[in-house]
């Protein structure tokens, strides 16, 4: 008596009881597709999050520390002075390049129309690189222009919405008012979400006709020359801070250095850990399933108990009917596993293609092989386990007493 | 050839032992037709179950073809039944839902033999149902259900065929039927144990063993 056998008896055990077996199925069916589906969303997400946020990897932002600081010492500001000093390449090698900006808000006029209160940042030419930022219509303003204090702004998409209803090509080339000045506008950006309410002009232009505030910046964006220089190129630059600021004990700096790629490794790791906490719900189904073919393997060698009893009476050996139950039961699950895996695959490939259109942005969930290796694996494991007690119990009748069953 | 040689079987259910069968000694010759006889309690039941290896002794040897099978693994006690016994229930005990052909083939699987299809198809032809093999029992009547299971016990070509009131679910033509059967197997050389307490069944037997509360108290030759 061979495996090839076992499995065909196997087999036939199954295909008798049809609607059993299917239903059974459809447990571990549900469960694998379930983790497969979920699991390919977190990545989806990942792979969104990564791929967002994958360009401001190497960038770190020095800004004002605000309120108190320890040694009880007024902060200092950050000026123009300082921006120099980082821009030294024989200093800071690990710096690719540094962006100051200043902000504040005024209120922005087209004449005959309304009026918008919007957020002002006075920066470089290099801003759209910097904040990893598109427009929709337009150029930005260029280094000449930055350096004249040219009067001509780059709008973000909600005060284009307000003032010239959204229509961005009716924007380009306006005059707008800002505060008492008006400025051509020349730009208008995409929207990203975070800093939509924006009018973006050069530092210079910021500073004379609108807030003012000397040689002061509010922030100064730093990008290393590389992600991996990215800690390199935070030392150097606090290194610098502090000679300037005259600092001695680090704890009492008045300036805050903060790397992005930190915050982007914890989110990727918070979305991991949301990955793996969805996937585990998941696998609460899959163990719900196994309970199942459990629960049905039990019923099976009950009431199958007088055919047992005629197999041992006929010469099979325990080891036989051994098999020939967790056969059964593995084909269930293993059956069960693959058609999940393709039910799963479908529906994450079906929703990569559906969801995008109805949800602008939607992230395309991406199936990890892993998931499906260990989705069925396990299907399979749950086999051996579910079937094992009850597949015990039938080798061990006597059979005598199975033949007596009714 | 088998041998009982001072056989007991001793069942106890907590303080109470209860002596099914008591020193029993037989020996049936190749080729014979035995019934065994007597009321229920006598111990019939568990002589069936001894010489058909699905029990052991408590005490005593049973040799079988000169294999003690006292002392064997439920493995080898398996292999035992498979080869050298052919079983005939009362209940037919065929397995439902599976075709007469594949019944007859059920022992061939586990003893692993080769041509199961041709060795089954000649021992349904051998008990007369040549054109029944793609039926399932609960298309088949009472005899014809007998005579595939009859068919089952001789397919592995076995020492004895153990027939357990091989009659006792079937009418009196049927009944015929299915004792002609034994009767034309013996005489092509097959030993055949009858358990029964017919003594119509009885009537066919060359020998009739008669057992009483674990004792043989009758063994006449006709």
């Amino acid at each position: 008596m061979n495996l090839l056998e076992a499995a065909r008896i196997a087999a036939r055990g199954l295909r008798t009881n049809k609607l059993r077996s299917v239903l059974t199925m459809l447990g571990i069916i549900i469960g694998v597709a379930a983790v497969i589906i979920l699991v390919a969303f977190g990545n989806g997400l990942q792979r969104f999050v990564a791929d967002a946020f994958g360009p401001l990897a190497n960038q770190i932002q020095i800004t004002k520390t605000q309120g108190a600081i320890s040694g009880n010492r007024a902060a200092r500001d950050l000026t123009d002075a300082d921006v120099d000093a980082l821009s030294d390449r024989a200093r800071a090698p690990a710096l690719g390049s540094v962006t100051p900006s200043v902000n504040g808000s005024a209120v922005l006029q087209v004449v005959g129309d309304g009026q918008y209160r919007s957020s002002i940042l006075g920066t470089q030419a290099d801003y759209l690189d910097v904040a990893n930022r598109e427009l929709v219509v337009g150029s930005f303003f260029d280094d000449q222009q930055a350096r004249n204090k040219a009067k001509v702004v780059v709008l973000g998409p909600n005060p284009v919405a307000t003032l010239f209803g959204g229509r961005a090509g009716e924007a380009l080339g306006k005059d707008v008012r800002v505060g008492r000045t008006t400025f051509r506008v020349i730009g208008v950006l995409k929207g990203n979400g975070q800093q939509d309410d924006v009018a973006v002009m050069p530092l210079g232009a910021a500073r004379s006709y609108l807030l003012g505030g000397g040689d002061v910046v509010d922030s100064i964006t730093v990008r290393a020359v590389s992600t991996d220089a990215v800690s390199q190129a935070v030392q150097q630059a606090s290194a610098i801070l502090d000679q300037r600021h005259a600092i001695r004990n680090p704890d009492e700096r008045d300036f805050t250095v903060t790397a992005l790629q930190r915050l982007l490794d914890q989110s990727s790791q918070v979305l991991s850990f949301v990955t793996i906490f969805v996937a585990a719900v998941a696998g609460i189904s899959l163990i719900v399933g196994s309970i199942g073919v459990a629960n049905i393997m039990l019923v099976t060698v009950t009431e199958r108990t007088r055919e047992i009893g005629i197999r041992k009476a006929i010469g099979a050996r325990r080891r036989a009917i051994l098999q020939q139950f967790l056969i059964e039961s593995m084909i269930l699950t293993g059956v069960g596993g693959l058609l999940g895996i393709l039910l799963g695959i479908g529906l994450s490939v079906a929703a990569g293609v559906v969801l995008p259109r109805l949800v602008a942005d939607f992230p395309v969930p991406s199936v990890s092989v892993g998931s499906v290796v260990l989705a069925f694996t396990v299907s399979l494991l749950i086999g051996l386990v579910a079937g094992g007690y009850p597949a015990n119990r039938a080798a061990r009748m006597r059979p005598i007493d199975a033949l007596r069953h009714q | 050839m088998i041998e009982l040689e001072h056989v007991s079987k001793v069942y106890r259910t907590g303080d109470i032992a209860l002596r099914a069968l008591d020193d029993v000694s037989l020996r049936i010759d190749d080729g014979d037709l035995v019934a065994i006889m007597g009321p229920s309690g006598s111990g019939k039941s568990t002589m069936m179950n001894i010489l058909g290896c699905l029990d052991v002794p408590s005490s005593g040897t049973y040799r079988l073809d000169g294999t003690d099978v006292g002392r064997l693994s439920d493995n080898r006690l398996a292999d035992i039944r498979n080869r050298k016994i052919g079983f005939v229930f009362q209940s037919f005990n065929l397995l439902p839902r599976t075709s007469a052909i594949r019944n007859v083939e059920l022992p061939m699987v586990y003893a692993g033999t080769k041509d199961r299809r041709g060795r089954a198809r000649r021992a349904l032809a051998r008990v007369g149902l040549a054109e029944r093999g793609n039926h399932r029992p609960n298309e088949l009547s009472g005899g014809q259900q007998q005579r595939v299971a009859v068919a089952r016990a001789l397919v592995t070509d076995p020492t004895m065929i153990l027939a357990d009131e091989p009659t006792g679910n079937l009418d009196t033509a049927s009944t015929v039927d299915v004792m002609n059967l034994f009767v034309e197997l013996n005489e092509a050389g097959r030993t055949i144990v009858l358990i029964t307490h017919e003594p119509e069944v009885a009537g066919f037997a060359k020998r009739v063993i008669t057992l009483r509360d674990g004792h043989i108290v009758g063994d006449e030759r006709r």
